[in-house]
């Protein structure tokens, strides 16, 4: 729980939470419905896409083929951490609840405490972090919801202006290796030129293509 | 109860086109990345690869803004990364001192913009 208060992606997350419960009002969403949708999809951006998308009178199946585009990133941040977590003796099974839990915040912060926790108690660790960022985004959704009409616009652009800042910041943090310095400089760079192209997979393109260049340029200098 | 969920119709919306279409991509995670090596090189790759897709969330934000973000200016919100960024760099990469940073410098710039 200590790892909970201590981060300040916490203050991000609960801003960003905060922000949804509002847009929930606003699009006349049930409170339930929300904080349920906080707990069962747990991740930002596909639950401001749900809303709105169904908050302005598309179908179901138009929304969730927005939401499924919008979670393809969880894909690799699973694939890349559960490794870490996993002994000999683990199942499968042990791991859904802590692979549930995986969304940009938590995948950051597992590579940046990881090496403090022993390998054996890294589930249980993934789960109390979780669990606990999870109860102040509850919070955090149901006090947007309350607060809805209240939010300042100045505030609202704080508010959005988090998420781009915190995520900048803790990736910059977290880069190891040559490779994950370019793939962020790079994903950076030709997101904005792919986005031209208006494709609706932008953001796929342009981390496939950056990622594979950072990691083709890592090959080369190993060989040197 | 039922003003609190909603009626059940709003629930099965809620599981068919926000829960399964995000959560299939981490149980696809699972079923893939439970058989991976730690040291492999495919997790290098993997991880190039979450980092851009991550990079690209990062520019989509700041280039094509949601909602109250959009009343800023473009050199404004580029200028308050870039300086949160600076502040990072300049605190011993403290991510606290650099998102105050930018977000102090993003306040100041509507303040003075009126």
């Amino acid at each position: 729980m200590r790892s909970v208060a201590s981060t300040v992606l916490t203050l991000v997350l609960f801003a960003t939470y905060l922000g949804i419960g509002a847009l929930a009002h606003d699009n006349h969403f049930s409170l339930g419905w929300v904080l349920a949708s906080t707990a069962l999809v747990w991740a930002g951006p596909a639950q401001i896409i749900l809303i709105s998308t169904l908050g302005s009178g598309a179908t179901v199946v138009q929304a969730a083929i927005a939401v499924t585009v919008s979670a393809i990133r969880l894909f690799p941040m699973v694939v890349s951490v559960l490794p870490m977590m996993r002994t000999p003796q683990t199942k499968r099974r042990h791991l859904v609840l802590a692979t549930h839990f995986i969304a940009v915040t938590l995948w950051v912060e597992c590579f940046r405490l990881f090496p403090q926790v022993p390998r054996e108690r890294r589930i249980a660790f993934t789960h109390g972090l979780g669990i606990g960022l999870c109860s102040v985004c509850l919070f955090a959704t149901t006090l947007g919801y309350g607060l809805a009409a209240n939010v300042p616009p100045l505030l609202g652009a704080a508010i959005l202006l988090l998420t781009p800042l915190a995520f900048l910041l803790s990736t910059a943090r977290n880069c190891r290796q040559l490779s994950d310095v370019l793939a962020l400089v790079l994903g950076l760079a030709l997101f904005p030129l792919i986005s031209l192209l208006h494709t609706g997979v932008d953001i796929l393109i342009s981390g496939i293509s950056a990622g594979t260049i950072a990691y083709g340029v890592h090959r080369w200098r190993e060989r040197e | 109860m039922s003003d609190f969920i909603g009626d059940w119709h709003a629930l099965v919306v809620l599981v068919v086109a926000g829960f399964l279409p995000n959560e299939v991509w981490r149980m696809l995670g699972l079923w893939f990345g439970g058989g991976v090596d730690e040291g492999s090189e495919l997790l290098v790759w993997v991880r190039a690869v979450a980092t851009a897709i991550l990079a690209g969330v990062i520019a989509q934000i700041l280039v094509l803004p949601p909602g109250a973000l959009a009343s800023v200016p473009d050199w404004l919100r580029y200028g308050a990364v870039a300086a949160g960024f600076a502040v990072f760099m300049l605190t011993r990469r403290s991510i606290l001192f650099g998102v105050v940073g930018g977000e102090l410098v993003m306040l100041a710039g509507k303040w003075w913009l009126g």
